[in-house]
């Protein structure tokens, strides 16, 4: 494990890695736990709905535990070094996330509206999907650096995946936003893969320019203000989360994509004036857009006064989203130790409660305890994606690592702010447990990405060779 | 299911789950990793020379290391190297026979973010005596060693000023 130096070939001290964690018995230790905590609640849920421990028991623990087996087996094969906390916490996040999941097909209620109960086979056939991407991108992307080859093909691609929606005849209009594309019967979501090609992207193009955008500047009111033609790349980006905003009426996606861009756009320069420059952006933005794009506006109205579009809704006169309202109810009868799960009464948000509401049920079945557990290990997966830029040696990964888990925050923070009723709800889902393919397997993507850049940063360097510059050169003393 | 193993259950369930943010966060305090520099010679000679009887004593293995440098340690060796101005302040860097870059260059041992130092801007390195030594590597800006710009190759005294744009580093023991 450690590889301290050969003491004797070296002048006065050694370097070694201290270490060198290989620590894949500790993710084989949490996996298991991170395996055994949804097989408990799927069996307290099980004895709370029919009053006996679900037939199903074994075959989703099997299923979900055999999943994890093979990820980690390829992770200790593949990426030894990488960290240890990675697999386990999405793991995790992914097992409750069905088990809430089946929790709501039980559902007299959802079942009778359409809401087919058969959510939870498929959400454990798309994980299946998940970590064989997941497991993909270990084996054959070798070395994350690679991707910087295909810095501006990534941009076109992303361009390409985040406009697909927009195709006509392709791109399908689900409940106002126009996110999905339909393929095959299968509706898809391309800004879930566009996060990561945007990232790579993103990554690769600052690494070049970064210098520019962060020396070329004058300095005015304590910020640095960048060149009129630096700004060139922000404002594009800019107008894409803008046009998408329009067209694609999709709030989250865009900000989404903004955020990510200020984000490693402030790390790879050092300049707090991008940050106020991305914030006073997507403020005009979303303000301007929200005042005349009508389904922006309707969000904005039912974040701005949830009870009125409740009651109008009831009462069938317009109003648009009554969830909205149910959602804030289901996280206040919740209270703080919430009231079991299983015996919550969340079905009543009905449409999409699986997916993009999928928090209020967390909410009101495990309290406030449970979620804030919950946000916590997405907050320890963001906290393990930094820490991992943190110890990448190259700029690039360093870029793409916080690219990735910013982007993973960003979600977090649109989705759950959305669904308690902090900034307007947008049609994203919560990353691992809402319902949904898209969602699922590009995240578990992405978790891949950051444990090969893991394994790259954690990798013990390989011993100093002595430097023949320093045996060589003959001094000229004065 | 009767309440009370419900109430059970459900408390069970939270307590289960925070027992795992728990353990993620103790794994992640016991999850140090990244260089350890482990000094030998130099600096236990110079800080204790009544010791230099014994270590003659000491198996030939560790007499080995310390003579790995080729001649004796000097008693006044630096043994690390401080950034006292600039926007690195605070940084050291130990002194191990390396030769220490710096610059704004990526890979540059110190790397510098500093408009006015070059990319490959100087470098520091012990000569065979173990003195050490800096040298410009052709900076836009130069070097200054103390008030003076460097013109070739100075052995570095202990404590003196080193100058690179807004950067000042010095030597330490």
């Amino acid at each position: 494990m450690s590889s301290t130096t050969n003491p004797s070939t070296h002048h006065t001290s050694t370097i070694g890695a201290i270490g060198a964690p290989s620590r894949r018995n500790t993710e084989l230790a949490l996996l298991v736990f991170a395996v055994a905590i949804p097989v408990f609640a799927y069996a307290n849920v099980g004895l709370a709905i029919n009053n006996q421990v679900p037939s199903g028991l074994l075959s989703y623990g099997l299923g979900l535990g055999l999943l994890a087996g093979v990820a980690h087996l390829v992770v200790r094969k593949f990426a030894p070094y990488a960290d240890p906390l990675l697999l386990p916490l999405a793991t995790l996040l992914n097992g409750l996330g069905l088990v809430v999941i089946w929790r709501l097909d039980q559902s007299k209620l959802l079942q009778s509206i359409k809401q087919a109960g058969t959510a939870a086979p498929r959400q454990l056939l798309y994980t299946a999907m998940g970590i064989a991407l997941f497991i993909v991108v270990l084996i054959f992307l070798k070395d994350h650096r690679v991707l910087q080859r295909y810095t501006y093909i990534s941009m076109v691609g992303a361009l390409f995946l985040l406009l697909l929606p927009l195709v006509p005849g392709l791109g399908a209009n689900i409940y106002g936003a126009k996110i999905w594309i339909s393929v095959a019967g299968f509706s898809i979501q391309p800004g879930e893969f566009a996060k990561i090609v945007l990232a790579i992207f993103f990554a690769g193009y600052l690494m070049v320019k970064r210098d520019a955008l962060a020396l070329a500047s004058r300095r005015f009111m304590g910020l640095y203000l960048p060149r009129g033609r630096d700004l060139g790349p922000i404002l594009v980006v800019w107008f894409i989360s803008i046009l998408i905003l329009v067209f694609e009426t999709d709030l989250g996606t865009s900000l989404l994509f903004f955020g990510m861009f200020v984000i490693m756009l402030y790390v790879a320069t050092e300049r707090t004036s991008w940050i106020v420059f991305g914030l006073l952006m997507s403020a005009a933005g979303a303000v301007g857009v929200a005042s005349f794009e009508p389904h922006v506006k309707m969000r904005v109205q039912a974040w701005l006064d949830p009870m009125k579009e409740y009651t109008l809704s009831q009462a069938g006169v317009g109003g648009h989203s009554e969830q909205s309202m149910q959602a804030l109810w289901a996280f206040g009868s919740g209270g703080t130790l919430g009231s079991g799960l299983g015996q919550g009464h969340s079905d009543l948000i009905r449409f999409a409660a699986n997916s993009d509401f999928i928090l209020a049920t967390f909410g009101e079945e495990l309290g406030l305890a449970g979620i804030m557990a919950l946000l916590l290990i997405y907050g320890l997966i963001v906290e393990r994606g930094v820490r991992t830029a943190l110890a990448a040696r190259d700029p690039f990964g360093k870029l793409l690592a916080i690219g990735l888990s910013g982007a993973f925050a960003l979600q977090v923070f649109v989705v759950s702010g959305g669904v308690m009723g902090l900034i307007p709800l947008t049609g994203m889902t919560m990353p691992f447990v809402a319902y949904g393919g898209s969602s699922v397997i590009a995240n578990w993507a992405l978790v891949g990405i950051l444990i090969r850049i893991s394994d790259t940063a954690r990798r013990p360097a390989p011993a100093p060779a002595s430097n023949p510059d320093a045996e060589m050169t003959q001094v000229v003393r004065p | 299911m009767s309440e009370l193993t419900l109430t059970v259950m459900r408390l069970g369930f939270l307590a289960v789950l925070w027992l795992f943010v728990i353990v993620a966060v103790q794994v992640i305090r016991s999850d140090l990793f990244g260089t350890r520099v482990t000094q030998r010679g130099a600096r236990r000679e110079a800080a204790r020379p009544q010791q230099a009887a014994r270590q003659a004593a000491a198996p030939p293995q560790q007499r080995g290391q310390q003579a790995g440098g080729g001649g004796r340690q000097r008693r006044n060796a630096p043994t690390k190297l401080v950034v006292t101005e600039g926007t690195l302040t605070g940084t050291t860097v130990a002194l191990q026979g390396q030769t220490i870059t710096l610059g704004r260059a990526h890979d540059s041992t110190i790397v510098l973010d500093d408009d006015y130092a070059s990319s490959r801007h100087a470098r520091i390195y012990p000569d065979r005596d173990g003195q050490w030594i800096v040298e410009d590597l052709g900076s836009t800006n130069g070097t200054y060693l103390d008030r003076s710009r460097l013109t070739t190759p100075t052995p570095i005294p202990l404590g003196a000023p080193i100058r690179i744009g807004k950067t000042v580093i010095e030597l330490r023991k």
